[in-house]
């Protein structure tokens, strides 16, 4: 049994096809990341990084996505052992600290926006709020992933289908997370840096 | 309630709504012919829900053979222009008109034709040459197709409704930009290249993980089919590329719908980041088109020179080298921007390096001929013609690999020539090449040799005509994109030689549709075997009509031409049957594309509502389609038995 398991989690054509759509989500970051770095000081007259961001807050944030990634890796481990409600009890902290993590954001984004330094200020934040609000959709993507990853467990039990979408859903939630400290690095540490 | 949508989007001037309403004809007297003969449910059952790869590359090349129509309709109309009217104050196309026609027959003829024929190809011929039954994600594939079906509608959509861009093929900004392009136009350039262009990269991951993963036993990377090493390094630049025009388009989008300033001329905005940002996706995306070409030229040398492919390692390892460099050289699209001397030189050297493994993959098809026993069939004829054609092409593209050089042509007519000389001679002449080499292996009936061969001379001197004449303008100044010159400059002979030209192509069009018609009238006569050829590769193998399952039995692969070793050691293909699960048909993928074309829709004419609705809709079916149970259906063991009795007992 375990050897089957083990083997939905590695080597089949939809792990690895969704390895290269991570690829693929790779570059569409990284063209968003090249373009924040063209135009960060572009700030047309509008503030810059350092008079907006609030480290504690983006701080939070940061802790709060690598303790999701954390037990959203729980669960596999879970899984692997066959602890169902162990599992159950890390994904359920994997969505609270993911939708805590955005909750945040949102709140963030809606105050620079309530300060009039909404999107359509300045090209430095045109490259700010996209950037960072790609990364939260797909934080919103994976949050709704993992409601459907719940609903078919309920409804179905632990297939090996329901197995490799939850290796798929692994997968995705760390690479946001990866994504995230370069975000973490390059747009507020960078941006607060003097 | 309809958002930016009023009766004011209806076309107004004579010539729009004369394409319009012939458009509008033609699809209704379809609709009543289906439905006379009460065709939908048969449509709907046996093409648009299949999944299997042979149907959706048929469709995906009916899709773009229709698109080329309308692509060479829209250049009849600019060199109709240019030549009769081009001097004349009074022309029945508007300056406006005149844009939004080259910035369509641009669009249309790289998205809709170039791109369509190259996935309908790769459908087609990829299972079959790596003896595979299926695709590795069958309705993710569907999916792939639809998409590229809902960019192509929206793209169409604007004829009737607002208007189409006027910007150009890339829609360069700050002229893209809200200020300057208020209308509609630029919107449904960005949906519909947006939409369509996710469902390429969908494509891209699927045949990569379908080559990789899929190949018959034995068929090691180094046995793969050369056009099969093409589509993998086609796959990879897609992968690579796709990603960078999604971000481009939905930062431009961005910029207009909610007013940002990413590409604007104010406020902080770089224009020249969306060149850099377009090219790097825009000139991978031309080795996308033309390295598949290569890979159809590669199996149609040596099939029709009776010898294997000279140098065959070296044809892989110049694909990938191509793909590689094929990223460093997009700032030669844009020399005159200012980037420096040392950039440009840099740019410039990289670009002349790309032609080295190109140039090997010349004399490697050369090589092939040399000393076999050439047979000059149409499949061939293209080849020699293509040869020819894309050697012109290369070297004036060496030529403007000049930094200095470029300052004097940049954006000049000679331009014009240059890439259509890579386009048409490569991909277009590759895409023809090979729909008269593989046409008999799908239908069981060959094309008419001599019909074929009107349409390629057609083709061929037409092509002349057209395009040498725009070299000879470019260099005496003429700028591409021109719709009035003042007659003192005497360019109007060589306009109407150009002009001449594209009549001559139409000709060929002509000649391939009566081609076409009198071949299927004529079927009977027409009639040949599974191996008409005397293939090399695996998809001769296979009966004709091919089984839905492609191939009965999965028996292993020893040599790189591995069916012609089979037939050269008169071995016998195992007779032993297993059962095969194939995929069940499934409505998904056109439901998405559906989905997908009302969010596009409804986000260029401003309709919230309906934009929240086709998203959520979009949503649910994604979401709904990972649900399914019942994904195959099993033949049996028996049935298979049968089936091969039935389409092998024929002519065996």
């Amino acid at each position: 049994m375990k050897d089957a398991v083990e083997e939905k989690f590695l080597f089949n054509k939809t792990t690895i096809g969704f390895w290269l759509y991570l690829m693929t989500d790779c570059i569409l970051f990284a063209s968003l990341f090249a373009t924040f770095a063209v135009l960060r000081h572009a700030t047309a007259g509008g503030p810059s990084g350092s008079q907006i961001f609030e480290m504690p807050l983006v701080m939070a944030e940061t802790i709060i996505l690598l303790t999701s990634s954390f037990t959203c890796g729980l669960a596999l481990v879970a899984l692997k052992a066959r602890k169902i409600t162990q599992m159950v009890v890390a994904l359920a902290s994997t969505y609270i600290l993911g939708a805590a993590f955005l909750t945040i954001e949102i709140s963030e984004f809606a105050k620079l926006i309530g300060e009039g330094n909404g999107p359509a200020h300045s090209a430095f934040l045109s490259a700010f709020f996209t950037l960072v609000g790609t990364h939260g959709l797909h934080i919103f993507m994976g949050l709704l992933w993992l409601l459907v990853l719940v609903a078919m467990l309920m409804r179905r039990g632990i297939t090996s289908k329901w197995v490799r979408q939850m290796t798929l859903f692994a997968l995705f939630w760390h690479f946001l997370d990866l994504v995230w400290i370069f975000i973490f690095t390059v747009v507020y540490l960078m941006g607060v840096a003097k | 309630m309809f958002g930016r949508l009023t009766l004011d989007a209806l076309p107004h001037d004579p010539v729009t709504i004369g394409g319009v309403a012939g458009g509008t004809v033609g699809l209704l007297i379809i609709i009543a012919a289906m439905t006379y003969f009460k065709k939908w449910g048969w449509l709907w059952r046996e093409w648009l829900t299949s999944l299997d790869p042979k149907k959706i590359g048929v469709m995906y090349i009916v899709v773009a053979v229709i698109m080329l129509l309308r692509g060479l309709a829209d250049v009849a109309m600019l060199r109709a222009q240019q030549a009769i009217f081009a001097t004349s104050p009074n022309s029945p196309i508007s300056p406006d008109l005149f844009q939004q026609v080259f910035s369509a027959h641009g669009t249309i003829m790289i998205f809709f034709v170039a791109m369509g024929v190259i996935f309908g190809l790769i459908n087609l011929i990829v299972p079959l040459q790596i003896g595979a039954r299926d695709v590795a994600f069958p309705l993710l594939n569907s999916i792939s197709f639809w998409l590229f079906v809902a960019g192509m509608v929206l793209m169409n959509v604007s004829l009737g409704l607002g208007e189409f861009s006027a910007a150009g093929w890339l829609a360069y900004p700050p002229l893209s930009e809200l200020a300057y392009s208020p209308g509609t136009g630029v919107d449904y350039w960005i949906w519909s290249l947006q939409i369509a262009g996710v469902g390429s990269l969908l494509s891209g991951v699927n045949f990569l993980i379908t080559i990789f993963l899929m190949r018959r036993k034995g068929m090691t990377l180094m046995k793969m089919p050369i056009f099969v090493w093409s589509v993998v390094t086609s796959m990879v630049l897609v992968i690579f590329a796709f990603p960078i025009l999604t971000a481009t388009l939905a930062m431009l989008g961005l910029d207009r719908l909610l007013g940002m300033h990413f590409f604007t001329a104010d406020m902080g905005g770089n224009p020249m980041m969306y060149v850099n940002l377009i090219w790097a996706w825009g000139h991978p995306e031309v080795y996308i088109l033309v390295l598949p070409a290569f890979g159809v030229f590669s199996e149609i040398v040596p099939v029709f020179s009776r010898k294997k492919l000279f140098g065959y390692t070296s044809m892989v390892l110049a694909l990938i080298a191509i793909m590689i460099l094929s990223f460093t050289v997009w700032l030669h699209h844009f020399f005159t921007m200012g980037a420096g001397a040392n950039v440009n030189a840099f740019f410039g050297i990289m670009t002349m390096v790309i032609a080295v493994p190109t140039g090997v993959k010349v004399f490697n098809w050369i090589f092939t001929m040399f000393r076999g026993r050439v047979s000059f069939q149409t499949p061939m004829l293209w080849f020699m013609a293509f040869v020819a054609t894309f050697t012109i092409g290369g070297v004036t593209g060496v030529l403007m690999a000049v930094p200095g050089i470029d300052f004097v042509v940049h954006n000049s007519l000679f331009l014009v020539a240059h890439f259509h000389n890579m386009i048409i001679g490569g991909v277009l002449f590759g895409a023809f090449a090979a729909y008269a080499y593989w046409f008999p292996k799908f239908t069981g009936f060959r094309l008419h040799e001599g019909l074929g061969k009107v349409a390629f001379w057609c083709w061929l001197v037409g092509f002349l005509v057209a395009f040498l004449p725009l070299y000879a303008l470019g260099f005496m100044g003429a700028v591409r994109r021109m719709d009035h010159y003042d007659a003192s400059l005497g360019w109007q002979g060589l306009f109407i030689a150009a002009g001449v030209g594209v009549l001559i192509i139409l000709l060929g069009v002509f000649f391939q549709v009566v081609q076409l018609a009198y071949s299927v009238w004529k079927r009977k006569e027409l009639a040949v075997g599974p191996d008409p050829w005397g293939g090399r590769t695996l998809e001769w193998a296979t009966s004709t009509p091919i089984a839905e399952y492609n191939f009965a039995t999965l028996d292993a692969v020893h040599d790189r031409d591995a069916y012609w070793t089979v037939k050269k050691a008169h071995e016998k293909l195992s007779a032993q049957y297993y059962d095969i699960h194939v995929p069940n048909n499934s409505g998904y993928g056109a439901l998405i594309g559906a989905a997908a074309l009302g969010v596009g829709f409804a986000l260029i004419w401003h309709i919230w509502w309906l934009a929240g609705v086709s998203m959520i809709a979009l949503i649910a079916l994604v979401i709904s389609s990972t649900q399914r149970t019942d994904v195959e259906h099993v033949i049996t063991a028996r049935e298979v038995a049968l089936t091969e009795k039935r389409l092998r007992g024929k002519r065996a």
